[in-house]
């Protein structure tokens, strides 16, 4: 409803037209001088954006109330607590419209457009753009086994049992035919990458057992596509034929390599794109997330997997996108990543808890508790069955707690939810909806609550929070080449063959095309020691003070004393040593003006940056001071190339 | 044809119980030792370095010098061989057999500790025990061997920023004068503790018979 208060000129709002005697007054004030509004009410203008932002804002307050009560967050995973308060909120709502007279329910409900083209890819993306690639391409087949033929063996199991218990005469199912319980299945048997995410982010379990479920649930979105769209098409046709079935496993691959195409397309483009932006770092991070929305939405048109297409172009863009831009681009996308994901999630739950309380419901005892019991049970056969096929090719054996917690932790979410809510309009819509909604809530609040515990009871190894040591990326390339040259030697082109291939084409083809300048020829080993000293110069300048340096173990301690006397290296008096200091000063000061001539769309090197540099110059000098002439040269040489290594990574 | 059967069945034994891995297994790798020797009895570096695959391995050197190292043979001699036998051929290569699922925590470490070995003894060329500073130095070098100049210059930084965090994990507090020696071997699975190697430090052996070279790639 509109207010108008205070104003004086006449409005014509839908098809009111004004009364003769209002248009009369109307007139007459128009003639007269009238008053300036000094204060006007017009919500209708911004009522739209105005709504979105309430919501949002609404959700991350109620982020924020959780942690402020400590013993619940720690017992109950964030994303209950979500949907709780999302059914709160459905409830108020719903209870605040019974008194309208309006027959159209106004309680927002996850619609389906807006969760699979605003809700959902940010997620998506931040969790591609991080996979851990190590882990998730050493498990490539089991995850690929679990994601097809385990979402298969669901989605038939499921259907089929379902469609068993329909004949029961005492259910009253008699309507629900073989085809719409397999469209049943389909939906339903789907992991969801959504809760999985957000269950498993806050236990913290190892690696492996992370890549697993994670990488099926994003694996399993080109199944899920294909089961759903086929099923769909069939319930209506009424009959299958062989041709169908043998076209839907067409379906099935060109609808994942599709995907992971045109994924794979735009991430080199935006790759490549990403080499010219030097002169504009202020934009760089919005290449990447346009570009990746893009792989997504132009998936979406040829209804290809468009989960599949933005992982692959996270996965494809992330190695030249981080060589070439700035170190403040790489922390806006990795904070405006996890910030619009984690909104996302949060919206995502709370309108599950919304719709669950707005939408029609049709309860129907049977169906929804055999849903129940048959997704756990075909869930753990599914697992169990496919393990013990697995291990016999797997070399690190999964064992049975592994395949507790992967069974464990297959729940399902949202995307189940809108899935369902795509359906066509029928009486069993109601009901399936009501049974997903059932399952959903099950297993992200008995199994998300559960599953901390049982970790814990089970001992389950948890991932290794430190980060890797410059010992541990030299002995692990070592180890690689190591790997690579003994299977040469016995002859078979194994795993670590492929591996080293594919990196020797990356290294002479792929980074000279699209990382810029000499870091496209950089070695791996030291980019990462070029990291790793950024990470140490940065934690000194956040503590503070420089004197504090982790050991007292310094060159001196290590610098083999005899060959000391026998090094033939000129020393270098005192007075160049000035010089050359002097010289790496004033290059400094240098920069610093340069970037001092003010621009908006320019980044101005702040205080923190200058810091950083100071201090690194000022710790090495320190370390200098320590030490002897000849061992000063020595650190010249390694000053000046982290000097250089720093001061590329600022630009 | 009875007797060599056998002969041969009793040979094998003897290295299956030797190295721990089946007969299968052996069969195969004794049919890539004879084609790398050219059907000699025995295996010189040269051969080695034949291999074509092997010519743009940085490590390649080192790679062939562990086989003909005497002590990954585990009869505590030193030195090198100028040739090496079949016998000799598997021991090296059983370093590199994968874990079985039913393997007790003792044997995991046990096998832990004999592949870290292998591993400190490419590093520790002199045979003193220790890795020292320009051991360690020469294996990041070879390590960025084939990445140009920029290699040579960043080795010697990386070598002594590594050396470094060794010394300060396993020595926290080392007075100025003090001298750390070398990477001990103590030290050295200090380090690489994280790593796990007794489940990374493996390659897969043939069961199947395949006299050429199969261009399968293994499942994981």
């Amino acid at each position: 409803c509109e207010t108008n208060i205070l104003y004086f000129f006449p409005m014509t709002r839908g098809n009111r037209t004004l009364t003769p005697e209002e248009e009369e007054d109307s007139q007459q004030h128009h003639n007269n001088t009238k008053a300036f509004p000094v204060l006007s009410f017009n919500f209708e203008h911004v009522r739209k954006p105005f709504e979105i932002s309430l919501w949002i804002l609404l959700a991350l307050l109620m982020k924020l109330g959780f942690h402020l009560i400590p013993r619940v967050s720690h017992i109950v995973p964030e994303s209950c607590l979500l949907i709780v308060v999302g059914l709160l909120v459905g409830g108020v709502i719903k209870a605040l419209d019974s008194d309208a007279s309006d027959t159209n329910s106004s309680v927002p409900v996850l619609n389906t457009k807006l969760f699979f083209l605003y809700l959902l890819p940010p997620i998506i993306l931040d969790a591609g753009y991080f996979l851990p690639i190590r882990h998730f391409t050493e498990n490539l087949g089991t995850i690929l086994m679990f994601a097809v033929v385990g979402t298969l063996w669901n989605a038939f199991f499921i259907g089929g049992m379902m469609y068993g218990v329909c004949q029961i005469e005492a259910a009253q199912l008699g309507d629900v035919d073989l085809l719409s319980c397999l469209l049943f299945g389909s939906i339903i048997s789907a992991v969801d990458p959504v809760a999985v995410l957000a269950v498993f982010e806050e236990i913290h379990i190892n690696e492996l057992l992370y890549i697993l479920v994670f990488g099926e649930s994003l694996l399993n979105d080109a199944v899920t596509v294909v089961l759903y769209h086929l099923f769909e098409e069939f319930s209506h046709a009424g009959t299958v034929t062989i041709t169908d079935a043998f076209l839907g496993v067409i379906c099935f691959f060109v609808v994942s390599l599709g995907g992971v195409m045109i994924g794979l397309i735009y991430g080199i483009v935006g790759a490549f794109t990403s080499r010219f932006t030097l002169h504009s770092r202020v934009i760089e991070p919005l290449f990447v997330f346009l570009y990746s929305y893009m792989a997504y939405l132009s998936a979406e048109v040829f209804h290809l997997s468009g989960i599949m297409s933005l992982i692959a172009c996270g996965v494809a863009m992330r190695p030249y996108v981080e060589a070439n831009i700035s170190h403040k681009s790489y922390t806006t996308i990795k904070y405006f990543m996890k910030m619009w994901s984690s909104v996302s999630e949060t919206l995502i739950f709370i309108f599950l808890g919304v719709s669950t309380v707005a939408g029609p419901h049709v309860w129907n005892w049977t169906f929804v508790i055999f849903t129940v019991i048959l997704c756990l049970v075909s869930r753990v056969l599914g697992v169990v069955g496919l393990t013990f096929i697995i291990n016999k090719f797997r070399i690190v054996k999964l064992t049975k707690k592994d395949q507790f917690i992967v069974a464990y932790g297959g729940l399902r979410g949202a995307i189940a939810f809108s899935l369902g809510f795509l359906l066509t309009d029928t009486h069993m819509k109601t009901m399936f909806l009501t049974a997903i909604i059932t399952v959903i809530f099950f297993t992200v609040f008995v199994q998300g609550m559960t599953i901390r515990p049982l970790v814990e009871l089970l001992a389950v190894k948890k991932k290794k929070e430190t980060k890797r040591s410059i010992n541990e990326e030299i002995h692990t390339q070592f180890l690689d080449h190591l790997l690579t040259g003994i299977e040469d030697v016995c002859g078979h082109y194994g795993h670590h063959h492929w591996k080293d291939k594919l990196n020797r084409f990356n290294k002479t083809y792929v980074k000279k095309c699209l990382i810029s300048g000499e870091r496209s020829t950089e070695p791996q080993l030291i980019s990462f020691y070029n990291k790793m000293e950024l990470r140490q110069a940065m934690m000194l300048v956040e503590s503070g003070s420089l004197a504090v340096l982790p050991s007292l173990t310094s060159m001196q301690n290590i610098q083999p004393r005899d060959t000391v006397k026998q090094r033939v290296i000129p020393s270098i008096s005192k007075r160049r040593e000035e010089e050359i200091r002097k010289m790496l000063r004033s290059n400094l000061q240098k920069t610093r003006q340069r970037l001092r001539s003010y621009s908006r769309h320019d980044l101005m090197m702040d205080p923190f940056e200058e810091d950083l540099s100071e201090v690194k110059f000022r710790k090495q000098r320190v370390e200098m001071g320590r030490r002897v002439r000849l061992t000063e040269t020595h650190l010249n040489v390694h000053n000046s190339l982290s000097f250089k290594g720093m001061l590329h990574c600022f630009y | 044809m009875g007797t060599t059967q056998t002969r041969s069945e009793n040979k094998y034994d003897d290295l299956v119980t030797k190295t721990g891995f089946s007969p299968e297994q052996i069969k195969n790798l004794h049919k890539r030792f004879q084609q790398l020797s050219e059907n000699e009895e025995t295996i010189s570096k040269e051969h080695l370095h034949s291999i074509p695959a092997l010519a743009n391995n940085p490590i390649k050197k080192q790679i062939i010098d562990a086989f003909f190292d005497k002590r990954n043979q585990h009869q505590d001699e030193v030195g090198s061989f100028q040739e090496i036998g079949f016998e000799q051929f598997l021991m090296v290569l059983s370093h590199f057999r994968p874990p079985t699922l039913k393997m007790s925590e003792e044997d995991k470490a046990r096998i832990r500790k004999e592949k870290l070995r292998f591993l400190f003894n490419m590093h520790d060329t002199d045979n003193d025990g220790t890795i020292t500073l320009a051991e360690y130095r020469k294996v990041v070098e070879e390590l960025l061997s084939k990445s140009g100049t920029m290699g040579i210059e960043a080795a010697k930084a990386i070598a002594d920023a590594a050396m470094l965090g060794v010394a300060s994990t396993n020595v926290p507090h080392m007075k100025p004068d003090e001298f750390y020696e070398g990477i001990t071997f103590e030290h050295f699975e200090q380090i690489l503790k994280g790593l796990e190697m007794e489940t990374r430090m493996h390659i897969r052996f043939m069961d199947v018979n395949t006299t050429t070279m199969r261009c399968g790639k293994s499942t994981s």
